[in-house]
């Protein structure tokens, strides 16, 4: 029986690498996803069977209850709240791993629940594992609570700084890996476990509200790749080969998406994660908004950019988290298949940190039907934008800031952007002239080939649309 | 024998990092949020330990622990494949 388990959750393991190897292409990505459910499946099924289960009723309430709030979020979510969405995910995840960590300390007590006070004997590498697993779930699980609570709008999405955050936050860190020392010496110590366990949330809460909300695709993905690692660490517990794989595999994704978030940004992780672009360079918001704007802004009647439109035969649409804000994703798909009508080739540029989280703006426009093939990523469009007719960026500001490539005294200086203002002409659609995340005026607003098209999103684009179709 | 065994699962946990590594480095940057979705549901397989501690015959703490982590794991579970294969169905060449 033993032995029919253990192949069971070999090929389990063998099919989540397959669900991940079928991501690798948008046609397979859906059978793979279905191979890692049916090794999700296998993997509870048989441990069903395992001899420590004795009882169902419990494992079945637990279940329910799980799959009916699982389920309703996953089919009532509207695709412009993925990032909360994940970023819950994440949190339970990290949850559970917490949970069953402190549910097999209690466990392996071999006096409980009579005198557990009484010193007993844990081999080193599980007691590690269990504050391991306890630090990391932890802080998923706070941590993601408020990267959802940012997200969602419930949590300020400003950068939040309080004093002695960071020595407060090493203290905190410190004194977890101590305690842990003392409860791997001394395992029935075990209000220091309840303690550790404590702090660990408290840490959740402290690392994760200083990141501002642009920054949210960083601190997701880092979530991500902790919700793995904490699955791991439940492995080790429990001496679970299956854990510990699919929990690599995790943990590896969110370094791999956390590593591309920053280099998008020519950020540190260290600085994300210690908050805000104000630490950046030595221009803050503050500073950088006593630069005087360069010369005047001309701004764009729909009337007008229908008939400029009129006459071009190349389109380049740069989508940003404004498109997200203003559910603009439909009439954006409207604006691109009238402009496709006229004979006009149209593409989409996708910068990496565009949106809330890695791959935010693609689902987006998947989701209004927008042919996946027609959505560029930046190193394969920029050198395009030359030869490109008409840029229309849709509440896109920093990712396409000039000042990124020459102006050594701005903050996103060396920050990888997309180079729109090599086209003929470039159109922004904004709201305002407010500045973006990184809190600095934009540049390109003010160039010669800039024209402003102000106005809600979904509201300018609509109305583009309708002045197309009246030509 | 345990000191052995800890190295084994050691072990696996360095070769499944590098697996991961070499597989995601191949997921195009248009399936990065299918892919947060999709793994956020594997990272779900917690549900083994949690299923072993609300599965014991005795009612303890453990169990307690071990329901709570059920419904958790399972929210991963099931909401993670749900969303994800709901995403995926609408990535469409043309």
């Amino acid at each position: 029986m033993k032995i029919a388990i253990e192949i069971t959750y070999l090929v389990s393991s063998i099919l989540f690498i397959m669900g991940i190897k079928n991501l690798s292409s948008p046609k397979t990505a859906r059978k793979g996803n279905l191979y890692a459910a049916i090794g999700m499946f296998l993997a509870i099924a048989v441990t069903l069977l395992d001899q420590q289960v004795m009882t169902y009723e419990w494992i079945i309430i637990g279940a329910l209850i799980g799959s009916i709030v699982g389920w309703l979020l996953a089919i009532k979510t509207p695709m412009t709240g993925m990032p909360q969405m994940v970023g819950m995910l994440n949190g339970f995840g990290g949850g559970a791993s917490l949970l069953v960590a402190l549910s097999e300390y209690y466990k392996k007590n071999p006096n409980y629940p009579v005198d557990f006070g009484l010193p007993f004997n844990l081999p080193v590498h599980e007691g590690a594992a269990i504050i391991l697993s306890l630090l990391i779930g932890g802080v998923t699980f706070t941590g993601s609570m408020i990267a959802f609570g940012k997200l969602q709008g419930i949590v300020t999405g400003k950068v939040v700084k309080y004093p002695l955050q960071h020595p407060f936050n090493a203290l905190l860190l410190l004194f977890v890996v101590v305690a842990g020392v003392f409860v791997v010496l001394n395992p029935s110590l075990m209000s220091l476990v309840l303690i550790i366990t404590l702090v660990s949330l408290v840490l959740g809460v402290l690392l994760v509200l200083p990141i501002g909300g642009a920054d949210m695709p960083v601190a997701i993905s880092l979530l991500n790749s902790y919700s793995g690692l904490a699955g791991s660490m439940t492995g080790f517990i429990l001496g679970n080969n299956e854990l510990i794989i699919a929990g690599a595999l995790v943990g590896a994704s969110g370094i791999i998406l956390t590593n591309i978030m920053c280099k998008a940004m020519n950020r540190s992780l260290m600085n994300v994660v210690l908050g805000g672009w104000a630490t950046a360079g030595s221009s803050g918001p503050a500073a950088a908004s006593t630069t005087s704007p360069k010369g005047d802004v001309k701004s764009i009647d729909s009337e007008e950019l229908a008939m400029l439109l009129d006459s071009v035969s190349s389109v380049v649409i740069v989508p940003g988290y404004g498109m997200a804000v203003g559910q603009a994703q439909h009439a954006v798909r409207d604006l691109a298949n009238i402009l496709e009508k006229k004979g006009i080739k149209v593409r989409f540029a996708i910068h990496p940190v565009a949106g809330r989280m890695p791959g935010h703006m693609n689902v987006l426009l998947a989701e209004a039907q927008v042919p996946y093939d027609k959505l560029l990523s930046m190193e394969d469009i920029n050198d395009d934008f030359a030869n490109t007719d008409v840029v229309i960026v849709i509440g896109a500001n920093d990712v396409v800031n000039p000042a990124a490539r020459h102006d050594q005294s701005s903050p996103i200086y060396g920050m990888p952007i997309l180079n729109v203002d090599y086209a003929k002409t470039v159109i922004i659609n904004k709201r305002s002239m407010n500045v973006g995340y990184a809190g600095i005026d934009n540049e390109l607003f003010y160039y010669p080939n800039a024209l402003m098209y102000f106005g809600d999103s979904k509201d300018a684009i609509s109305k583009l649309v309708t002045e197309i179709k009246n030509l | 024998m345990e000191g052995y065994l800890f190295l084994m699962h050691v072990y696996v946990f360095v070769l499944a990092i590098y697996v991961g590594f070499e597989l995601i480095t191949k997921v195009p940057p248009t399936l990065h949020t299918p892919l947060m979705s999709g793994s956020n549901a594997i990272s779900g397989i917690t549900i083994v330990g949690a299923i072993l501690s609300a599965g014991m015959e005795q009612f303890t703490i453990s169990t307690i622990l071990g329901i709570i982590a059920v419904a958790f794991a399972m929210i991963n579970v099931i909401g993670g494949f749900v969303v994800t294969d709901r995403m995926l169905k609408m990535f469409k060449k043309k």
